[in-house]
């Protein structure tokens, strides 16, 4: 009967998740070997290359994924807070024995090799959020439940920034689409979400496109939120014809309004005059409509407002200077703009269907720094092109669906909450990763999840992934 | 078990959502925009920059004042730089160990900013230098050699005509887009004036490298390298045979030359003394600091850049408006008592005949008789006030080419100045001066400045009874307007006819028997009609300055010269010799017998001695 339960765990593990996993890891070596690629040394087990140490991790990572199967599924949950503890231990141990290594301090000596236990923050935290939520008595809409969630988030985020290790701690804030799934209001992802693009957007945009976003966002918001949907449409449909209007008008009688204002000055001057006649009516005819429209058009302009102030005014220009570093928007394609210009040109020039394996010149040439490790989506963007990118990116669009259908059908709370952990760290590494080589994202220095170059990434997604397959395979 | 259908919909939503936004920024990277494919070729290819030879200057006759040579740098790349054998490398290039060190320490420094390029670390070694390191260079790993053209100069004349050449500096590359840094440009005189000219075109050979510099191959086998272009020659009316002369005649003594052709603004010899000699032009840099410690200022070229009193030369000046204007006739006399009174204002004066006319006047060079010219020239009854015909003097006087800059082709030239009424309303008030008050003017004294070429512009508007060429340094320059120097003829506000009085009297100045009072005898010239009139510039620092310009012959000139010798004493004993014994080679080709004690008097005496006490 032994060999029958081992087969139906075999039978029950999701073959489709570790296909998906191993088709990333492949893809992933492919491009490492690509990109450090060196006809001088062209054997695949060289260690003294990249590529042939890529192949140890991965071997590596496998020999992981089978341990991690072996172990019984209930030790997660029942040692949760244990492994959370020893991961926040580690996390402060290595402030103190850490070596440091490209301005970061976050890496330990393991012998021979070099670890991150930053990225492996994502393993604990996951099983330790999973463990306190799926208590019976958690609510996360109580004050106590949602304090107690965003401790066990924010403490290894902050020991990690100590770190110097931002990106990782960034990482963190993926937790929240877990606390949303599990009763948190949609209005807390959805407002964090509004405030990151608003503070970006009021650095890098004109006034004036920040303006018509924000107008956009309230105009969404109070969309959702009111039951007249005609009047809103009719609102802003008016607005808009106003706005483009009264200048038409005016040039029509050769008024010259704009010389002594700006684009925004005039959009700011017309909402605050039909701001206060809408306000009105609203009160009058109590359409809940205008009622939170004009509330949170206020609050976007004033945080956009606050931003620009206190970016432009207040920072000095070398305090301007490092957050745009930070933030990958400088414009300065020789200075700290660089990495992301060169990986735009590489991607670009990869046209549809790429340049074909190895012959990627922007790549093997090294114009992209950090290209095997932050950056090897360059190397598949050139490389294979169009198709490429699509491919891979449509073998993560399977994997986080798949990682959620998982989640869903998880008996235990534990599972699902743990399940939810995983897709949303994978996501944002995703996203996050892929968008900074595209110029969409700050580069903020985090991997791509299965396919940069390095153990401790390739290790802390396989150690996700398993855990998570090993409870699914023993949920029935 | 909670089922929040709901919020996993969203969830999923937003995944797909967010993967479509990179999806959609891939398609218009890879698929819509066309820029980054051009910027990928340009990232690969390398451009190695082919400089070209600078174009050779020359003198008038076909001799080369300025040609190239090939030399030698040494480059570094620190990235690619392994321990080698300091001992050897020193002996190589004749260096300290601790020069070396000190070398290597300032590559160090600038290490993260040179990244995977290569800095020049020893600049033009010598050709033995660079065939000795060439043998041993396997063992110096991170070293190479780059060829560059340097100048090299086959006759030693005065540095400041040519000009020198340096890498380009950050300003003139922000200027100068067309220029990158490490090039070589050319600074003052004729290197500058025709950089353009000169500098030739780059040419490049394209190379497959990675972001190392690392050269991979070359390009479709270099099929599109260009070839650089030479740059042009220039061929000037520099004379180097008279330049020579001048230069050595003019040893030892502080101040300018300047010889032109007066039928055409050609200009012959373009001396300033002491000079920068032809050697610092090359390692200018090297030089710099003894160069600019250096009491005398070799780096300033006095002939154009400094403004100088004329002294009594600029009585020609006076006396020719003054026929203009109708307040004298040739045959005017004027008294002189051993000068000029009038109340307690003395105007001094040597002894001579008196009174005496135009002519002689001329000849002795007498104070007293110009003072009354510019008297009558100022308070001419034709005119309202005294403003009126100071101003009106000044327009003559412009006329000369004083007060302007004459528009030479090279850099620096000043325009000395001219003083109007309005300069002496300034200092006296409105109604605060009159013609007393400005009296030194007509003697080249006071508040006027002129330039040795504007005076050598003098000696050939003499020459030519009345107008002058704009003097220049290039001859037969092809067609090209973006280099040419206006070159035009120019009238004086004085008619032909007045001149020739002048003229005769700075023959008789030169020529005249003995016991008659003429200033430059020293100057006469056996069987070459010389003209010329001394000066001597009051200098309230020292010693007077010596001043003499001529022409000759007296019909149908050939040559216009201009001396001025700083702290030279009387015009007659310096700077007359010096004049009329490069006149007499350009026209006779040699020193007559007769006068070699004067040449010989002219090149032992030793006036640099008065400039450093």
């Amino acid at each position: 009967m032994r060999r029958g339960r081992e087969y139906t765990f075999v039978k029950n593990l999701d073959w489709w998740t570790i296909a998906a996993y191993l088709v990333l890891v492949f893809v992933g070596w492919l491009s490492v070997f690509s990109a450090v690629y060196d006809p001088e040394h062209s054997r695949i087990f060289d260690t003294t290359q990249r590529y042939g140490m890529q192949l140890i991790w991965i071997l590596g990572s496998w020999l992981l994924a089978f341990i991690v199967l072996l172990i019984p599924a209930r030790t997660y949950l029942l040692y949760s807070n244990l492994i959370y503890f020893l991961g926040i231990l580690l996390l402060i141990s290595v402030l103190f024995l850490g070596v440091e290594r490209s301005g970061s301090r976050s890496w330990i000596m393991l012998g021979p090799v070099q670890f991150q236990p930053a990225e492996m923050a994502k393993v604990f935290v996951s099983v330790g959020l999973a463990g306190v939520m799926s208590r019976p008595h958690f609510h996360i809409q109580s004050s106590r439940g949602l304090l107690q969630a965003a401790f066990l988030i924010l403490l290894p985020a902050v020991l990690i920034v100590l770190e110097k290790e931002a990106g990782l701690a960034i990482v963190m804030s993926a937790f929240i689409i877990v606390l949303y799934r599990e009763g948190l209001s949609g209005w807390v992802p959805f407002m964090g979400i509004v405030a990151v693009v608003l503070f970006l957007l009021s650095i890098l945009w004109e006034p004036i496109h920040t303006l018509w976003l924000c107008l956009g966002i309230s105009f969404f918001i109070g969309f959702l939120e009111s039951r007249e949907k005609r009047s809103a449409l009719i609102i802003l449909a008016s607005f808009a014809g106003v706005y483009f209007l009264i200048p038409l008008l005016l040039r029509f009688f050769s008024v010259d309004l704009f010389s002594h204002m700006a684009r925004y000055q005039w959009f700011l001057a017309l909402t605050a005059v039909l701001s206060v006649i809408l306000l009105i009516i609203a009160f009058r005819k109590k359409l809940t409509f205008l009622k939170i429209l004009i509330p949170v058009f206020i609050a976007c302009v004033l945080f956009v407002f606050s931003v620009d102030y206190l970016f432009n005014k207040v920072l000095k220009p070398h305090q301007q200077a490092r957050i745009e570093t930070l933030l990958g928007i400088d414009d300065d394609i020789y200075g700290s703009g660089y990495n992301v210009y060169q990986s735009k040109v590489a991607i670009g020039s990869g046209g549809f269907s790429g340049k074909g394996f190895l012959q990627g010149t922007q790549t093997k040439y090294n114009f992209v720094p950090e290209q095997s490790t932050d950056f090897i989506f360059c190397s598949i963007g050139e490389e294979w092109g169009f198709l490429g990118t699509l491919f891979v990116l449509s073998l993560y669009a399977f994997l986080l669906i798949r990682i959620v259908q998982i989640s869903e059908r998880q008996r235990h709370p534990f599972g699902r909450i743990y399940g939810y952990g995983v897709a949303a760290c994978i996501f944002f590494h995703i996203f996050i990763n892929i968008g900074m080589t595209i110029g969409i994202a700050p580069v903020i220095g985090i991997t791509l999840p299965f396919i940069s170059y390095g153990g401790s990434s390739l290790w802390t997604f396989t150690l996700l992934l398993f855990i998570l397959l090993k409870l699914d395979a023993t949920n029935h | 078990m909670e089922q929040r259908v709901r919020q996993k919909n969203i969830i999923l939503a937003f995944f797909i959502a967010c993967l479509l936004l990179l999806i959609g920024r891939l398609v218009f990277l890879q698929l819509i925009n066309k820029e980054y494919k051009i910027t990928a070729s340009n990232n690969v290819l390398r451009y190695e920059i082919i400089y070209p030879s600078r174009g050779l200057i020359y003198d008038r006759n076909g001799h080369l004042l300025a040609e190239n040579r090939a030399a030698y740098d040494i480059l570094i790349t620190p990235r690619e730089l392994k321990s080698f054998d300091t001992t050897d490398f020193c002996s190589i290039f004749n260096l300290s160990k601790e020069r070396l060190q000190h070398l290597l320490a300032e590559v160090d420094k600038r290490r993260q900013l040179i990244g995977y390029q290569s800095v020049t670390f020893l600049r033009q070694v010598s050709n033995k230098q660079y065939a000795h390191f060439l043998e041993k260079s396997y063992k110096f790993p991170g070293f190479s050699v780059q060829t560059r053209s340097v100048r090299n100069y086959p006759s030693h004349i005065c540095g400041n005509l040519l000009g020198y050449i340096v890498e380009a500096d950050r300003a003139f590359l922000d200027e100068n887009p067309e220029y990158r840094a490490g090039d070589y440009i050319g600074k003052t005189g004729l290197e500058e004036s025709y950089e353009a000219w000169l500098k030739g075109e780059k040419g490049y050979s394209i190379f497959l490298r990675d972001v190392h510099n690392r050269i991979k191959s070359p390009y479709e086998e270099g099929s599109y390298d260009k070839a650089s272009v030479p740059g042009k020659d220039l061929v000037t009316t520099i004379d180097l045979s008279l330049q020579l002369f001048g230069e050595e005649l003019m040893k030892n003594k502080v101040g300018s030359v300047i010889a032109l052709d007066p039928t055409n603004g050609e200009i012959l010899t373009l001396i300033t003394s002491p000079g920068l000699p032809t050697q610092y032009l090359t390692h200018f840099g090297a030089y710099y600091s003894q160069i600019i410690s250096n009491p005398l200022k070799p780096l300033f070229n006095r002939s154009l850049m400094s403004a100088y009193p004329p002294g009594s030369v600029f009585k020609l000046v006076n006396g020719l408006i003054a026929l203009q204007e109708g307040v004298i006739v040739p045959e005017t006399r004027f008294s002189c008592y051993m000068g000029y009174h009038v109340g307690s204002l003395t105007v001094g004066c040597h002894a001579h005949p008196s009174p005496a006319n135009l002519e002689q006047s001329v000849m002795m060079s007498c104070n007293a008789y110009y003072c009354n010219v510019l008297r009558n020239i100022l308070d001419n009854p034709v005119y309202e006030n005294i403003a009126q015909s100071m101003d009106k003097w000044q327009d003559y006087v412009k006329s000369f080419g004083f007060g302007t800059r004459l528009g030479i082709d090279i850099p620096g030239e000043l325009t000395g100045s001219i003083p109007g009424s309005d300069l002496y309303n300034k200092l006296y008030g409105k109604r605060g001066w009159r013609s007393l008050t400005v009296i030194s003017l007509s003697i080249g004294q006071g508040e006027i400045g002129t330039t040795p070429l504007q005076l050598a512009n003098l000696a050939a508007i003499m020459a030519n009874r009345g107008h002058y060429y704009t003097p220049h340094l290039i001859k037969n320059l092809p067609e090209n307007a973006l280099f040419k120097p206006r070159i035009q003829q120019h009238q004086t506000l004085v008619d032909p006819e007045h001149f020739a009085p002048m003229v005769e009297g700075m023959y008789q100045a030169v020529n005249a028997p003995a016991g008659s009072g003429a200033t430059a005898r020293l100057a006469a010239i056996p069987g070459v009609e010389l003209c010329g009139k001394t000066g001597t510039a009051q200098n309230p620092h020292g010693e007077d300055h010596s001043v003499f310009i001529c022409f000759a012959p007296k019909e149908d000139p050939k040559i216009a010269v201009a001396v001025y010798i700083e702290k030279g004493g009387f015009g007659a004993s310096q700077a007359a010799p010096v004049a009329s014994l490069l006149v007499e080679k350009y026209l006779t080709g040699e020193v007559h017998p007769s006068r070699t004690w004067l040449y010989e008097r002219t090149l032992e005496q030793d006036l640099v001695s008065r400039h450093l006490e």
